[in-house]
């Protein structure tokens, strides 16, 4: 059973909904990013989604953008990311790692590669942001062959037909994007979200997170009440960009458990 | 017709596409519909065709550049005067076409990239022409390099979003405008300004822009009794050279030549010239071509002293024909595309655009080696008044 399997299958016993943060690898510094992530699990996080940095990230609203730039800075390729993943898995054997992001850099390395690399560093799911089921038959085989799941994403304009393509493909979970625009736009809806939910469940299988736009405690409450696991970005991104590196592990942590702790209020 | 291209998911070979996110394939696939609905509707194409004549003043002329061809003593020089359509520059036929696509599919806003600004100022125009709301986005270092246009754009009733994030120039452009259209997506109608991008863009950019090419193949025997030897044009995104290209595909003696920004010379790095440079094949804005990125797949900073020519990318059918030979991809400098506008303003009177200036340079470069009897058919894509600022700052004068 893959890690993601287990974790949503546990969590399913114990009748609780996921939290899935995501935090851009590198930002603010690529020596933070394991710390961070090991804070993340020990505040509550059940999967972990790491961006990895892209110079154009045509999907992702200015916070996300902003991250990207400060771990390009650093010149944060996706060969450190792996490693950091490798590096996470020294302390941390069950908590699954997504890898998200856009297209190029994987097609820079090679899909095969990169899948191989996947396996080996202990990443356990892969979303890309660009490469939606029609372009992704290769990629697909390859990281098929290598146990990692590729994790799609389905939007408020998605119709049936295209969630039934994208059940057909998908592993893990499949991640609903609660809004129509890029990461961190305000105007959650949450009545949109109640309405497709059982639409998508129809198709899907698997469990169902929910993301984008999800700002503070209440939401993510909200939300988790609709859905399988609640995935918070750029609110957590935000946090990384208004703290110094000396505090910015504590202050997401704080910030993650305050999340769970509204996650699982009855 | 041998030559059958994007095939129906979009592909040129290995190049094009759809790689979008989630949240704009339907807007994409609608666009993919209703575009292949109304290509073969003859009440649409008979109203492109009424715009581009009475609106656009289309056809535009070729002209023979006798003066600068004698003087350069070989290859004798033609010019198809796209500088003489209304706003001055190919953009304007794409434009019409897309928004009265976007009319039939009932969109009242539409928004824009612009890059040197001429696609801007072809957007703001027929939004005002036809009543909807205009939108476009623009680097910020291209708004300080094109201020006329963004003021013409302005006069023209569109808003110009600056975009600072990037590079502040074409590609970011063209990031916040897709990001726009995801959080706008069902009112919203992006006309796109090149034949890259998404599917269906490339093939309909194409197939507007077409104009070009199918009224050179009939100008031409029309003034010297036979086809050019060859058809050159600019390359960044790549519209102006597949709408002259497109049509010469099948004519096998014509010779096809796209010409890409050299900037600083390719040895520099310092350039917009994937195709001449054989940059790796990557994915960026919705399509697979050739791409100007380093080794950790990240898009490098372009140079060009064109802001039209400034980008990454190019459309996927340059990338096929590049790799089946039928075209070849060169690059000219910064300062050889500068010295070719001189020599036109000098010799004909004319002032053309720095990125048509690419193009011109390499005529200028190739002509003299030709033998007289030979005809190069170089599409000015555009007039160089946008290009006053820039031009009178690298002769260190102030306007």
């Amino acid at each position: 059973m893959s890690r993601i399997q287990a974790a949503f299958e546990k969590l399913k016993l114990h009748k609780r909904k996921a939290l899935i943060p995501f935090i851009t690898a590198g930002d603010p510094n690529p020596q933070l990013t394991v710390p961070l992530m090991h804070g993340l699990v020990e505040a509550g996080a059940d999967v972990i989604e790491l961006g990895v940095p892209f110079s154009d990230p045509m999907a992702d609203g200015p916070t996300i953008q902003r991250a990207s730039e400060r771990a390009l800075k650093h010149h944060v390729g996706l060969r450190d990311v792996l490693g950091m993943v490798e590096q996470f898995r020294s302390k941390d054997v069950t908590t699954p790692v997504v890898l998200m992001g856009y297209g190029n850099p994987i097609e820079a390395m090679g899909w095969e590669h990169f899948a191989k690399r996947c396996e080996e560093a202990g990443v356990d799911g892969v979303l890309t942001v660009d490469f939606p089921p029609e372009e992704s038959h290769e990629a697909f085989g390859h990281l098929q062959r290598h146990d990692i799941d590729p994790i799609f994403l389905l939007a408020p304009t998605t119709n049936d037909e295209r969630i039934e393509r994208v059940a057909k493909q998908a592993r893990g979970y499949v991640y609903y994007v609660s809004l129509k625009g890029v990461t961190g736009a305000g105007n959650l809806d949450l009545g949109d979200i109640e309405k497709k939910i059982p639409q998508l469940r129809k198709h899907i299988g698997l469990p169902i997170g929910v993301g984008f736009g999800i700002r503070d405690a209440a939401a993510a409450h909200a939300v988790s009440r609709l859905c399988d696991g609640v995935v918070v970005g750029s609110r957590i991104v935000q946090e990384i960009e208004d703290s110094n590196e000396q505090q910015v592990v504590a202050n997401v942590t704080r910030l993650v458990k305050e999340l769970r702790l509204a996650i699982d209020q009855d | 017709m041998t030559y059958n291209y994007p095939d129906q998911a979009g592909h040129f070979g290995p190049y094009g596409g759809i790689y979008m996110a989630e949240t704009l394939i339907p807007a994409v696939e609608e666009l993919r519909t209703q575009y292949l609905r109304f290509r073969e509707d003859p009440e649409f194409k008979a109203e492109f065709a009424y715009e581009l004549k009475h609106y656009v003043g289309r056809p535009s002329p070729i002209y023979h550049a006798k003066r600068l061809s004698d003087d350069l003593g070989g290859a004798q020089i033609y010019l198809k005067r796209e500088d003489l359509n209304h706003t001055g520059a190919h953009k304007i036929n794409n434009a019409i076409g897309q928004a009265l696509l976007a009319k039939r599919m009932g969109k009242k806003r539409v928004i824009a990239e612009t890059g040197a600004g001429m696609h801007g100022v072809a957007t703001a125009t027929v939004a005002a022409r036809f009543g909807m709301e205009c939108i476009v986005y623009m680097g910020a270092e291209d708004i300080q390099r094109q201020a006329p246009n963004v003021f013409r754009m302005k006069l023209l009733g569109a808003t110009v979003v600056p975009v600072e994030s990037g590079s502040r120039t074409l590609k970011d452009a063209r990031n916040e405008a897709l990001r726009a259209w995801v959080t706008n997506v069902e009112n919203t109608f992006y006309i796109f300004g090149t034949a890259a991008g998404p599917h269906p863009y490339p093939m309909m950019v194409r197939d507007f822009q077409c104009v070009i090419g199918e009224e050179a193949k009939v100008q031409m025997p029309e003034m010297i009794g036979r086809q050019p030897d060859a058809v050159i044009a600019c390359v960044g995104g790549g519209s102006n050279a597949i709408g002259m290209f497109y049509p010469y595909i099948e004519e096998k003696n014509v010779q096809i030549i796209g010409v890409e920004a050299g900037g600083h010379g390719i040895a520099s790095g310092s350039h917009a010239a994937p195709l001449t440079a054989n940059a790796r094949v990557g994915v960026l804005h919705g399509n697979k071509v050739y791409l100007m990125q380093d080794e950790n797949g990240q898009v490098v900073e372009t140079h060009s002293i064109s802001a039209g020519l400034d980008y990454p990318g190019v459309g996927p059918e340059h990338c096929l024909l590049k790799d089946q030979g039928r075209a070849q991809y060169v690059a000219i400098n910064d300062d050889e595309a500068l010295a070719a506008f001189d020599a036109l303003c000098r010799f004909e009177g004319i002032i053309p655009a720095l990125e048509s200036s690419h193009a011109l340079a390499h005529a200028i470069k190739i002509a003299p080696g030709m033998d007289r009897g030979k005809v190069l058919l170089v599409n000015l894509s555009g007039r160089g008044d946008k290009d006053m600022n820039t031009v009178a700052a690298l002769k260190g004068i102030t306007l």
